[in-house]
Parts: structure tokens; sequence; C-alpha cells
């Protein structure tokens, strides 16, 4: 495979990552979020600083990117998290666009320059490159579904589905509308800072304007058109919006219209995405009880 | 003094100028089937939403178990052992009947966060969710999809998802409505059933048969305000009660 198609599948691995994370949060928990690459950045942003300004190796820097993502969002989604639906989504949004302008001023995080520098990947001695770094994406990709899947088989897992079916029964039955809310919202921010951080040395040059409002439409465009909820979804629709760019590359002018042409015939034809309940995919292939449905 | 199960302490919800239950007191003993009846806006519903937790009254004081409860949010209300029906059925629709059964199962799971991410579906809990759905009836359904159940079905999984609660007081919003005359008597003798487990009850019933047939009490609602309170034969002979039905000079025509 040439270089080059291993660094589209990079790119579309670690939006997987991300992906998942927007379904823990839109598909299981009901909670529409259009801020997530917010936290995608964050996740970067957090990685280059502490691999660079704190000098720390990749490795040593992950679990506190992952923590520091994670935390950040619980910090956020304490209060958006009590709006309902427009609201929520108006209010995430904004958070897409305030973390985008402090990456943007604030010098600390080298301002409209962006940060540059960003050591590659070492593994047991040998820096990540190529195909070696797409292993390690398919890797944590793999790890991101099985704990999409194990949180589906879970109590709260239970709790966010019925939540996002029916808020007032499911807090008559015990389930605490915030505590669940935001348990799925800090499983789907950690996943963005993990996919963050992959990107942030893959690139090994970031700037703020790589994790902007257009970014998470098309995080959320990827879960709606794979399959909102379901646990394959957000891969097949990363690998969908990520590839046709390249199939349609003569037609680069008419790309995103390509896009909204493709979204709103998933709308009217497959409302479910393309692995949801009922979807001409699940009819062709019958699932063996993947998706968080009956 | 609070041998009662649950006491209501002039409690008043008002939004903005309605005053959809206004300085409202009554108490409930335990295994007690408490019939809670009126005309349509009298303020069953708003009752029952304080009861629950839904609302938090605008004054005046909830007890449950002795214990003030006024304003706890519903979560917290239904560990305390309060489960409900709803008026307008509240199926977790794309979820399995059994899996809505579940979802009140884990209320013991939902406190702590280490016991949340335990796996759900085990043996034994798949076994007591089953036994509860053949107290309701509708074992043979476990595996569909419950908003497609129609009304009478998503009614009993309603019921079978308050009692998953183990709940000390049920709360039941016209739950007999809609239903065939079979489906009703099957779901009186339940609530007798439930009552001889010691479990109270508190029920809004337009159905006044089912509702003086079952209830040990009644208390009737009227425009927000209590109107009367009473076994069914007092509040049947009670005029005030039958004008807020009838109509003013109903009652001369009635008796």
């Amino acid at each position: 495979m040439s270089d080059y198609s291993i660094t589209i599948l990079n790119f579309i691995a670690i939006q997987a990552i991300v992906a998942c994370g927007l379904n823990v949060i839109v598909g299981y928990a009901g909670q529409i979020s259009l801020g997530h690459a917010a936290f995608f950045g964050i996740g970067a942003y957090s990685s280059a600083l502490l691999t660079t300004k704190a000098g720390l190796t990749f490795w040593a820097a992950l679990p506190l990117v992952v923590l520091i993502t994670a935390a950040i969002g619980l910090v956020l989604g304490m209060p958006s998290l009590r709006l309902r639906e427009d609201f929520l989504a108006v209010t995430t949004i904004g958070i897409n666009f305030i973390v985008e302008s402090v990456f943007l001023y604030v010098p600390f995080f080298g301002g409209a320059l962006g940060l540059g520098g960003i050591p590659s990947i070492v593994f047991f001695g040998t820096r990540l490159r190529g195909a070696n770094f797409l292993y390690l994406c398919l890797f944590f990709l793999a790890l991101v579904l099985l704990i999409s899947r194990r949180f589906t088989k879970s109590w709260a897992g239970l709790a966010c589905f019925a939540l996002r079916e029916e808020e007032t029964a499911a807090s008559s039955m015990g389930v605490s509308p915030v505590r669940f809310k935001l348990m799925a919202f800090v499983i789907g921010t950690a996943m963005a800072g993990l996919g963050g951080a992959l990107y942030a040395h893959q690139m090994r040059f970031i700037s703020a304007t790589d994790f902007g409002f257009p970014l998470s439409v098309m995080m959320m465009s990827m879960v709606v058109l794979g399959g909102i909820g379901t646990l394959w979804g957000p891969v097949l629709g990363a690998l969908i919006l990520g590839v046709l760019p390249e199939v349609f590359r003569p037609l680069v002018d008419y790309r995103m219209l390509l896009n909204a042409a493709i979204l709103l015939l998933m709308i009217r034809f497959q409302p479910d995405g393309l692995l949801g309940e009922g979807s001409l995919l699940r009819r062709i292939f019958p699932k063996r009880g993947e998706t968080s449905h009956g | 003094m609070d041998d009662m199960l649950l006491r209501l302490d002039n409690v008043s919800k008002h939004f903005g100028g309605l005053k959809a239950v206004d300085e409202v007191s009554f108490s409930l003993g335990r295994g007690e089937i408490l019939g809670l009846i009126g005309p349509n806006g009298a303020g069953k519903t708003t009752c029952f939403n304080l009861v629950s937790g839904v609302y938090a009254p605008t004054s005046g004081k909830i007890f449950f178990e002795g214990a003030s409860t006024g304003g706890f949010p519903p979560h917290r209300m239904a560990a305390l052992g309060v489960g409900r029906t709803f008026q307008v059925v509240k199926p977790f629709a794309t979820l399995s009947v059994l899996r809505n059964v579940m979802v009140a199962l884990g209320q013991r799971r939902y406190g702590a966060v280490l016991s949340s991410f335990a796996r759900w579906e085990t043996p034994a809990l798949r076994k007591e969710a089953t036994a509860l759905l053949e107290e309701v009836g509708i074992a043979d359904l476990a595996e569909a999809p419950s908003g497609k159940l129609p009304l009478g079905n998503q009614r009993r999984l309603e019921l079978a998802r308050a009692l998953a609660l183990k709940p000390k007081l049920l709360l039941l919003d016209e739950t007999f409505s809609g239903l065939r005359h079979e489906e009703v008597a099957l779901l009186s003798r339940l609530v007798l059933d439930v009552r001889s487990k010691g479990i109270a009850v508190l029920l809004i019933e337009h159905n006044m048969k089912v509702a003086m047939g079952l209830s040990d009490r009644l208390v009737v609602l009227d425009h927000g305000r209590l109107l009367a309170e009473g076994s069914a034969e007092d509040v049947r002979s009670n005029p005030r009660v039958v004008e807020a039905y009838l109509g003013k000079g109903a009652s001369s025509h009635a008796s």
C-alpha cells in the first residue's frame, strides 16, 4: 500500500475513534453534542504540550491526556447537560467555538501559529511511522470499540438507553439523569482525547482551526451515516466519509455538495443509518445482537 | 405520630397564577388502597407528580415514612420505595419488554459508580424480570419492542416496571383507562394481590366502578382543593361531590 493511502487510513482510524466517543454521547445516551471537535482538540493540545514543553514521552503523556480531556468534559458537561435537545446542541456549539478561540488567541497554546515540533511516537526503540502507526491506531480503535460494547452491556449503559427513550420514566425507575448523562459525556470526551493525542503525533504540527465546528459536524455526520447507537456505525461512517473525498478527487469543488447530498439521501431513505435497525444492510446481513436496541 | 406511610400536609403547587394543587392534606397508611378522584383538571396527576418527585411543592410538606421528602428528585423517591405508572404511557420504546423491566431492576445499582459498570444481563435477573412479566401476564412478549405493544400491554408493562422497584407505595395513574373488561378484572386482582403483600396503593381512576370497588378510602379533589374524603359510601352521597361532577342542582335529582 502506498504511503499516501496509509496516511488516509490513519486519519480514518483516528476519526473513527473520535466518532465512537460521540456515539456514546449521542447514540447511547441521546444527548446531542455539536462540539465534539473541541475535545478532540483538547486531547491533541494536551498531548502536544506535555510532550514538547513538559518533555514527557507519548506513553507517559497519554493517561494524563485522557484524564485532562475527561476532566474538562466533566466540568463543561455539568452545566450543559441540564439542558435538553436544541438548547444542548446550541450550548455544545458554543463550547466548540470557545475552545477553538482559546487555542487561537492564548499565546501559551501557540496562537495562530499553532504548535509544532511534536515528537513521533516511539515504541520499544522504533519510531512509529506509516503502517506501524496505523497498527497503533487500529489497536486503540479496537480498545474503544471494546469499551463501547462493554458500556452497552453495563447497568450504566442500560440507564443511558432508558434516559434516551424517556427521561421522566427513567428517573422514576431510579436513574439519576444528570449522573448518567455526565458519565456518557465523560466517556465520550475521553475517547475524543485519545483520538486527539494520536492526531497530534501523526501530524506533528497542530493549529486551532483543525478543531473547528465544521469538524464537529463531520463527526456527527459519520455517526448518523453509519448508524446512530450501533457499535460499528461510527467506524463505517468514518470510513465512508474518509474515503469519498479521495474517490471524488476530480470533483473536489463539489465535495461539500456531495456530502450534503449523501446525508440528505440517508435521512430520507435510511434514517437510522447504514447499520441501524431495519436498514438495508441489516436486512441483507442479519445482526447477532450487536446494537443497543431490542 | 407518623405510622402513616405517606402524608401530605397543606401541600400546594402553583404554576404561575394557576393553583393546580391548593393546600391539600391527606394521608395513606401501609397496605391501604386510596383512590384519588375528581373531575378533569382537579389536580390529581399534579398530586402524583408531587409525591413521586417530578415537581417540588410550592408550599407545604410531604412526608414519606415520617421523613420530609418534598422536593426530592424522582430517582431518590424510587430508591425510597415509590413506584409509579403514567397516565400517558411512557415505555422505553426501542427497548424490549424485558429490558424495560431490567431498567427498573437496576435501581439498586445506579447509586454507586462501580456497581453501575457491572453487567446487567445475568440469568438471575432475567428470571426475576420474567417472573414480574408473568405476574402481569405478558411474559410471552418479553422480546418484543415495547413501543409497538397495544395500550393494554403497555399499561401492564408499566405496572411490572413499578413492581420491579419493590415499592412500599405504588402510584397508579389511570392504569385502567382504555382497557377491555377482562384486562380491568385481571389488573384489579393484581392490585389487590399487591396490597396483600403490604404495599400501599394510591390510584387515580376515572372509572368509578373500579375506583370505588378497589379503594378502602377515597379522596376527592376539585380545582386543586380537597373536596371530600371518606369511604365510597360517604363520598357518593356527599352533595358537594355530586355537584362537582354533575353541576349545580344535580344533587337533588341524583338523590
